[in-house]
């Protein structure tokens, strides 16, 4: 497993993928990890860094896809090419790439880790949800991926014969374990550390508590 | 000086290299039952700090005894066992069954129903099951932090731990709070000013060592709580953001106590005190 590290890193590209942001920076010392991992990035003027997976790896970089929310994903996203931001990570357990029928599954920014697990997989097959046709833009991003809006829910379109690794908001996760019992789910938690400091990104999944950066936040019940 | 982190801020069994980075380790709080803490939401962030409601999630006292404190040991860092309960027996029964540790005895974390008992009441109750260096974490909620110190030192404490967080709410865009608990312990640069005054009053009132923490940043907080009478510092919210922040304060400390025309960090010791002025009684 890559031995996470934290530099100070130069930003190289920020982009409009509809709603979303695409922030990359150089990779400097560090490693991209397992799909799935994910790495704290200082949000600039803002106390705590903020987790986000990897979106792509770019030979000699690191991209992140954010979702402009809250006062530290608009300082990601409003960084300009040349800043400079501390980045640590691989941290957590991402995806297990032994699977035999692979099919990558995504809701929203829970796009985000599947880009870079597509390539890692071979462009298996993929199913996409979005709120709306601008959210759904991001799907630029896995262009073999079949795409659903809202009110059409990916678990009325997925097949049910595969092995599922899955990304998006809780219902969603929740919805696919209840069709898949055995996928792989990506988990996302309110995080201040992101290496098992703080105690704060534990998720209740069946009576337990699980610390998702290190337990996680890729998660597997079955 | 020792350069330590707050208890809770860190697990060493995780994130060994930054504990060994520090002159020893504090452990999260140890209760008599295990717990598992309190649900999610537990932290959120505020525009100069964080709020969080952890709940004192821990093993409890029989496995931290047989499983946990062995594998702390093994990374020969100086150990400090944060230890807490719900009532002053349940402190002193922790206090009873650890050797060749500081106790630093939790008595003011937010999150959780307090003891009913005093802290001094506490102290004097672990005092008499320990013979272990004893120190007490005050809140600074505390009205009159000269009279607790006071209080605690007469129990037997030998040590003042100061400050642990505040207590604080923040709500989301729909006026809900944040926290599922509601309210959560404020820590981060907030707290500094909050710290500063706790260790210079608490300086004032004993010559006991003090651990000065909360909001240190940079080596200049840890510098200005040293002025105000901290003789060592312990980082909280800040190794969360910054896991190198230990040596990155270490060297900026010495570099700050320079600029400030002092020949080292400990020569600023106490120096705030003697600016303040006394009152006439």
């Amino acid at each position: 497993m890559s031995r996470p590290r934290r530099e100070r890193l130069r930003v190289t590209g920020v982009e409009d993928v509809g709603p979303y942001a695409l922030v990359r920076v150089d990779r400097g010392g560090l490693e991209p990890g397992v799909p799935g991992q994910f790495f704290m990035l200082e949000a600039p003027g803002r106390v705590l860094p903020r987790p986000m997976s990897l979106c792509l790896a770019p030979r000699g970089e690191l991209g992140f896809l954010l979702d402009p929310i809250g006062p530290g994903t608009v300082a990601l996203a409003t960084l300009e090419v040349g800043d400079r931001i501390n980045v640590f990570g691989p941290l957590g357990n991402g995806f297990r790439l032994d699977v035999a029928r692979p099919l990558l599954v995504g809701g929203g920014i829970g796009i985000a880790p599947l880009p870079y697990l597509s390539e890692a997989l071979e462009r298996p097959p993929a199913v996409l949800g979005f709120r709306s046709e601008h959210h759904a833009e991001a799907a630029a991003l896995l262009p073999n991926a079949e795409v659903v809006i809202d009110p059409t829910l990916i678990t009325e379109v997925m097949p049910l014969d595969r092995d599922v690794l899955a990304c998006g908001p809780e219902p969603m996760l929740e919805a696919v374990r209840a069709l898949v019992p055995d996928a792989q789910l990506a988990w996302e938690a309110p995080m201040a550390c992101g290496y098992g400091a703080c105690y704060g990104c534990v998720v209740e999944v069946d009576g337990e508590l699980k610390r998702l950066c290190v337990e996680g936040p890729v998660l597997c019940f079955s | 000086m020792l350069l330590l982190n707050a208890s809770g801020c860190l697990d060493a069994l995780t994130a060994p290299d930054v504990a060994s980075s520090l002159d020893a380790f504090v452990t999260k709080t140890v209760t008599p039952d295990p717990r598992k803490g309190n649900v999610p939401v537990r932290i959120a962030e505020t525009d100069f700090g964080m709020l969080n409601a952890i709940g004192l999630a821990n093993p409890g006292r029989d496995v931290f005894l047989a499983e946990t404190l062995p594998q702390l040991r093994a990374l020969n860092v100086p150990l400090w066992v944060s230890v807490g309960g719900f009532a002053a027996n349940e402190y002193a029964e922790t206090c009873a069954q650890l050797d060749d540790v500081t106790i630093e005895l939790n008595l003011s974390c937010p999150n959780v129903d307090e003891a009913p008992e005093s802290a001094a009441e506490i102290v004097a109750a672990c005092r008499e099951a320990t013979a272990n260096p004893l120190y007490a974490k005050v809140s600074p909620h505390s009205w009159d932090m000269g009279e607790t110190v006071r209080a605690v030192e007469a129990a037997g404490a030998d040590g003042i731990s100061l400050v642990n967080t505040l207590r604080g709410v923040a709500l989301d865009a729909r006026l809900r709070p944040k926290l599922a608990r509601g309210a959560g312990g404020y820590s981060g640069p907030a707290l500094k000013p909050v710290a500063l005054a706790a260790v210079l009053a608490a300086r004032s009132a004993t010559e006991l060592p003090i651990v000065g923490m909360g909001g240190v940043c940079t080596g200049r907080d840890a510098l200005e709580l040293i002025a105000c009478g901290a003789t060592h510092v312990a980082l909280g919210t800040v190794l969360f953001a910054d896991p190198d922040a230990p040596a990155r304060v270490r060297e900026e400390l010495d570099a700050e106590a320079t600029r400030a025309g002092f020949d080292g960090p400990t020569d600023a010791f106490g120096i705030a005190v003697h600016g303040v002025a006394r009152p006439a009684n």
